[in-house]
């Protein structure tokens, strides 16, 4: 029979005695919360750019030209309040800074998932079938490593440009972007999950899979993946913080962003052309949200990899 | 005590007048590096302005934009209307000690007709050019040419022995594998001769001696340094830090903060350069606009209002600090042909400019691209996307798309584009300049090459023609006028603005601006240290 | 062994065939070599008659063979821009590029191997904190802003430092370097250290990571049982086998460098093989962008044999194969 006295419930436990070593890592880490909490924060910003933003610069028609470098914390001629200055096109640098984040956050979280799901199966399938299929990548690896970020986003432009009819060009200057950051991203991850399936796969729980006769998609899928999962999301999150710092550089060297949609590197691309000239907002604003932005993902992936790493603990 | 003060007076005299022998070494920065020194490749002024120095032309043009004797002392036509003479500075030599002849003065111009000398657009009128004596040229035009020597201010002259001996008897051919001598070293008359050359570093050059305009120009500058320094803002911290004496293509927005650093001296004028809007008012539809089956270019009435919609005031006070003169009209005031009465320009109208295009039958307006340069005219990406902003007030949603110079080009010659800005500068400073390449119905007799527009109109052509024979100065000016008429009541090109240039410079330099944003170092004369 | 060397080679063939493959169908498609070479006002006949000259009216797998075949030869053509031979060009300007990956490299690996070793051993101190956040904030921004801001400080404000060029230089041999002048080594600091710090900081967090691992395990255990001197420990095992990997990626980077100099050599005006790949970008001159793609594929190529031969003189189990 049942007991009649239902058994205490276990007392609460903070995740400072947490069983799990990453939250006990994270209560243990002033600074990673601090990361984290700036990180929810930009995500919010993220997600509520409109109703945060009193003005859409995206929208070219809503400029006020006039109001072109307005320093900060003052009033535009129709009224306008520019909380942190007006740029060079009249445009809100607080409301640019939140739809650059935007834009910056979509380049960059698009780019590592295009990564991860090029470079993701490929790894699994070479580490574990081995032989042509595995030399071949490897050396398409090393084909795609010549090609440092620029010079693919210069052969994507140059190919988008013969192919793609001219009126739709300028939409896919954002796609091109992406493409380029994750053609030259993915082998990262394509060697690191090879490199962990070639080890994986000689250990008894697969090859105890394999005797049971489960399917090679399975196998990988849902046991050897799994066990990947940490270093991947390590090598993401300084990806995702890699690729919005490249987009800026992309930029500057011609192959950004359109400058009717700035992302947060192309503000800082235009801002740096008043570096001398006075208009310090221009270029400080964009770059320390820019900074914050990498920074707190940097500091949370380095962070990850230590807590994750067994042998640290 | 009287011959210590004699002594002393005689040394203070001695030191006088052997002041101008002191070496004295000018930093010249500028944006970019001309490719190659040969003088006669290229049809750009970035080269031509280098190139200055050490070679020469027959004929000059002075900062009020007036021409000028250089290795011609005079010229005139001939008694056939369709024969140019010129007669030639006698004394003057080369920097390997040979004299100028007439000789060399007809290679050079053959030479810059040849098939891969890009300047050849500038001889296009000439048809046969003689050496009647040593001091003699004559040049035949096809047609009677008023304006020809205008056409020879950026037409340097070389050495025929010397090109000839080293292999450079014409410029670079393309299937050949060899380097052309010209390309690196350089043998002119100039006040200058070449001591080393680094591409993309340094130019090295000091003064010649041996210049036949010794006792005429200043010369006081006895060692020149070319420093091309790409990154805009790497370019003014070299001025800051004391590391460059003189500087050009400095941007507008950095005038305001060399202007008040008490070392420095920013000299300012107009250009003789012309920005200014392209549209495509020939094809039948538009390949990046919204609307489909028709071109919402060729209706006038949507053209008046592209031209009403744009804030050319604002553009100035605010995208170009103040730094440009607003236009109505594609040519600068330096050109013959110009008037103030056409290049007035509208306030800007935004009811009126919406209403055109509701009567044109574009109520919510549509989508267009405008494409730009954005390494070639003094803020042009921020033009574009300032103008892009003006259109979408109105309703014409405009987006932006910016890249190389080289790019554009292009698809300019191609006359693959929709809507353009560009700018065009007049080295002859005449209208005709403006028309054989912006105005002629394009590939018609080698004319228009660069009129993406699709404007083609017969008795526009024909004057055009005309005009390069036409040797009646009141009947050329007439015909000039009576096609900016029609350029401007057309408005296929949307003029925005006259660039202003800078010259930015340490103290004891003090250089006037040239509309051509040329230097000639030989009349520099250097304040006290 | 031999086996595979040689199957080794012919993959780096095949691999520098395929990047070939691509510089030259993809810029076919970027500008028109026909008005680069013959301007703008240039005549549609004059611009047919160019084409046939140069051979573009062929059928492309015909151009392709001959671009390889001349390339194979060392002809890579003449830059439409520079009318110069393009091999003579980049050869020209490669000690200039050389020179400053190097001194990154090398600024980059003693630094980053300093830095980690110190925050290894220190790592709960502030200084060892201010440096990893230090390092941290230089790789969340463009390397372009941390060049204009080193000489906006360094050379504006301080004149400590030029803020462009190589300073002066002696030809050494065919060799043009900035290495035996004062005024060439004061010009390539502030260059070095912008192109050197994402190295810098990789291998900082490198050597740390394997330093605190090692000084984990277990023969570090034995060994301070044995009664050996704290500094022997560190420095002569932990160290030495720290080294390795550290000494590898620096090798392999520097092929990054050598391709990421394209920025750094545009904000100094430091006329290296950057400056001309985004020049000749910028100007659309083919020959020399297809020259720059195949050479950055030759120095990895040869980059990565070269590791791979290494592990294998020092891995025994990889000879077996």
């Amino acid at each position: 029979m049942s007991d009649v006295i239902p058994s205490p419930a276990p007392p609460r436990r903070g995740w400072r005695q947490s069983d799990s070593p990453v939250k006990r890592a994270f209560a243990r880490s002033r600074t990673v919360q601090v990361a984290s909490a700036v990180l929810l924060l930009i995500v919010l910003a993220t997600l509520f750019a409109p109703l945060l933003a009193w003005q859409n610069p995206f929208d070219s028609g809503a400029l006020e030209l006039n109001d072109a470098f307005l320093p900060p914390w003052s009033e535009g001629i129709n009224g306008a309040f520019y909380a942190l200055g007006a740029d060079d096109q009249g445009r809100d640098v607080a409301s640019a800074i939140l739809y650059g984040l935007r834009m910056s956050v979509l380049v960059g979280v698009s780019a590592v998932l295009l990564s991860l799901c090029i470079g993701i199966p490929l790894g699994l399938v070479a580490g574990y079938a081995g032989g042509w299929f595995d030399t071949l990548l490897m050396r398409v690896a090393d084909v795609q490593l010549t090609f440092p970020v620029i010079l693919v986003a210069m052969l994507i432009l140059g190919i988008v440009r013969g192919v793609v009819p001219e009126g739709v060009r300028e939409q896919v200057a954002v796609l091109v972007i992406i493409l380029a950051i994750a053609l030259s991203d993915w082998v990262q991850y394509a060697r690191t999950v090879r490199g962990a399936v070639m080890v994986e796969k000689q250990k008894d729980y697969v090859l105890a899979a394999q005797l049971i006769g489960r399917s090679r998609t399975a196998i990988l899928g849902r046991h050897i993946l799994p066990n990947l999962l940490a270093p991947i999301l390590v090598i993401a999150a300084i990806s995702f913080a890699h690729a919005i710092v490249a987009e800026s550089t992309l930029s500057y060297l011609g192959v950004g962003l359109p400058p009717t949609q700035p992302s947060l590197g192309t503000l800082i691309r235009i801002g740096q052309s008043f570096l001398f000239s006075g208009e310090w907002w221009i270029l400080l604003f964009p770059s320390l949200v820019l900074l914050a932005l990498a920074l707190s993902v940097n500091l949370v992936g380095d962070w990850l990899r230590d807590a994750l790493n067994p042998k640290l603990q | 005590m009287l011959l210590k003060m004699l002594f002393s007076s005689l040394l203070a005299a001695g030191l006088l007048t052997s002041g101008a022998a002191q070496a004295e070494t000018v930093r010249w920065a500028r944006a970019s590096d001309p490719t190659t020194l040969d003088p006669h490749s290229f049809n750009t002024g970035t080269n031509f302005v280098l190139l200055h120095q050490m070679y020469e032309t027959l004929v000059g043009r002075d900062v009020k934009g007036k021409l000028v004797p250089m290795l011609a002392t005079s010229w005139k036509m001939t008694a056939d209307p369709t024969v140019w003479e010129f007669k030639l500075r006698p004394g003057v030599k080369f920097h390997d000690g040979a004299a100028l002849t007439a000789k060399d003065v007809a290679f050079s111009l053959q030479r810059a007709k040849g098939p891969t000398a890009q300047v050849k657009s500038l001889l296009a009128s000439m048809v046969e050019v003689k050496a009647v004596d040593d001091l003699t040229v004559h040049v035949k035009t096809n047609g009677p040419n008023l304006i020809f020597p205008d056409n020879l201010t950026n037409l340097f002259i070389m050495s025929e022995a010397w090109a000839k001996s080293k292999g450079a008897e014409t410029t670079q051919d393309p299937a050949s594998s060899t380097e052309n001598f010209a390309t690196r070293n350089a043998n002119g008359t100039g006040p200058y001769q070449l001591v080393s050359r680094e591409q993309d570093a340094r130019t090295v050059m000091k003064l010649n001696p041996a210049y036949w305009g010794k006792g005429q120009a200043p010369l006081q500058i006895t060692e020149l340094i070319y420093l091309p320094i790409k990154s805009p803002a790497t370019r003014v911290a070299a001025l800051l830090s004391g590391e460059v004496d003189f500087a050009q293509d400095i941007p507008a927005q950095d005038v305001a903060r060399l202007k008040q650093d008490q070392r420095l001296r920013i000299n300012e004028g107009p250009e003789n350069r012309s920005i200014f809007l392209g549209l495509n008012v020939g094809g039948k539809e538009l390949k990046t606009s919204s609307v489909k089956g028709k071109n919402p270019l060729a209706d006038a009435r949507v053209r008046e209002a592209i031209h009403l919609a744009i804030d050319r005031d604002a553009i100035k006070r605010s995208v170009m600090r103040g730094l440009s003169i607003p236009s109505g009209m594609i040519a600068p005031s330096f050109v013959n042909g110009y008037s103030k009465a056409m290049a007035a320009y509208p306030k800007v109208d935004v009811a009126k400019a919406k209403q055109l295009l509701a009567d044109a039958g574009y109520p919510n307006g549509f989508d267009l691209t405008l494409h730009t340069s954005n390494d070639r005219y003094v803020n042009d990406e921020a033009i574009s996307t300032a103008i892009a902003g003006f259109l979408s007030r109105v309703g014409i949603k405009t987006s932006v798309v910016a890249r190389p110079i080289a790019q554009q080009s292009v698809a300019i010659n191609n006359a693959d584009i929709d809507f353009y800005l560009y700018g065009w500068g007049v080295p002859t400073y005449d209208s005709a300049y403006i028309f054989d390449f912006l105005v002629h119905t394009r590939g018609k007799d080698g004319r228009g090459p660069t009129n993406a527009t699709g404007f083609s109109n017969a008795a526009v052509d024909s004057d055009i023609v005309a005009l390069a024979s036409e040797s009646d100065k009141t009947k050329r000016d007439q015909i000039t006028k009576r096609i900016w008429d029609v350029v401007q009541k057309e408005r296929f090109y949307i003029p925005l603005h006259d660039q202003v240039i800078h010259f930015a410079s340490i103290k004891r330099i003090d250089v006037p601006v040239h509309p051509d944003n040329a230097v000639l170092f030989k009349d520099v004369k250097l304040g006290a240290k | 062994m031999l086996a595979y060397l040689l199957r080794r080679l012919g993959q780096s063939a095949l691999v520098l065939l395929a990047v070939s493959l691509i510089a030259f169908m993809v810029f076919r498609h970027i500008g028109d070599p026909t008005i680069s070479l013959l301007g703008e006002d240039a005549t549609l006949e004059e611009r047919a008659a160019l084409n046939t000259e140069l051979g573009f009216d062929k059928p492309v797998p015909l151009q392709y063979l001959n671009y390889v075949g001349k390339v194979v030869q060392g002809d890579l053509g003449i830059s439409y821009r520079l009318k110069r031979p393009v091999s003579e060009v980049i050869a020209e300007r490669l000690p200039a590029t050389l020179e400053l990956a190097l001194m990154a490299s090398l600024g980059a690996l003693v630094i980053g191997v300093v830095l980690g070793v110190y925050t290894a051993l220190r790592s709960e101190g502030w200084l060892s904190r201010a440096v990893m956040t230090g390092s941290l904030v230089g790789v969340s921004l463009p390397t372009f802003l941390i060049g204009i801001g080193l000489i906006y400080l360094f050379a504006v404000e301080l004149r400590w430092l030029p803020s462009f060029g190589r300073g002066t230089t002696v030809k050494v041999g065919g060799w043009e370097t900035g290495l035996l002048t004062a005024s060439g080594w004061s010009a390539i600091i502030l260059p070095a250290i912008t192109l050197g710090f994402y190295n810098m900081t990789l291998i900082m967090r490198l050597v740390r990571a394997e330093m605190l691992e090692v000084l984990r395990s277990d023969y570090i255990r034995f060994g301070r049982a044995r009664g050996l001197r704290e500094k022997d420990l560190y420095f002569g095992h932990a160290l030495r086998n720290t080294l390795i990997p550290v000494i590898t990626i620096a090798g392999l980077q520097i092929g990054t460098l050598i391709a990421f100099s394209i920025v750094t050599e545009t904000v100094f005006q430091w006329p290296g093989v950057g400056l001309l790949f985004i020049s000749s970008i910028q100007g659309v001159d083919v020959p020399l962008i297809a020259a720059y793609l195949m050479f950055i594929a030759l120095l990895y190529v040869v980059i990565n044999l070269l590791v791979d031969f290494l592990y294998l003189a020092v891995d025994p189990r990889l000879r077996r194969r």
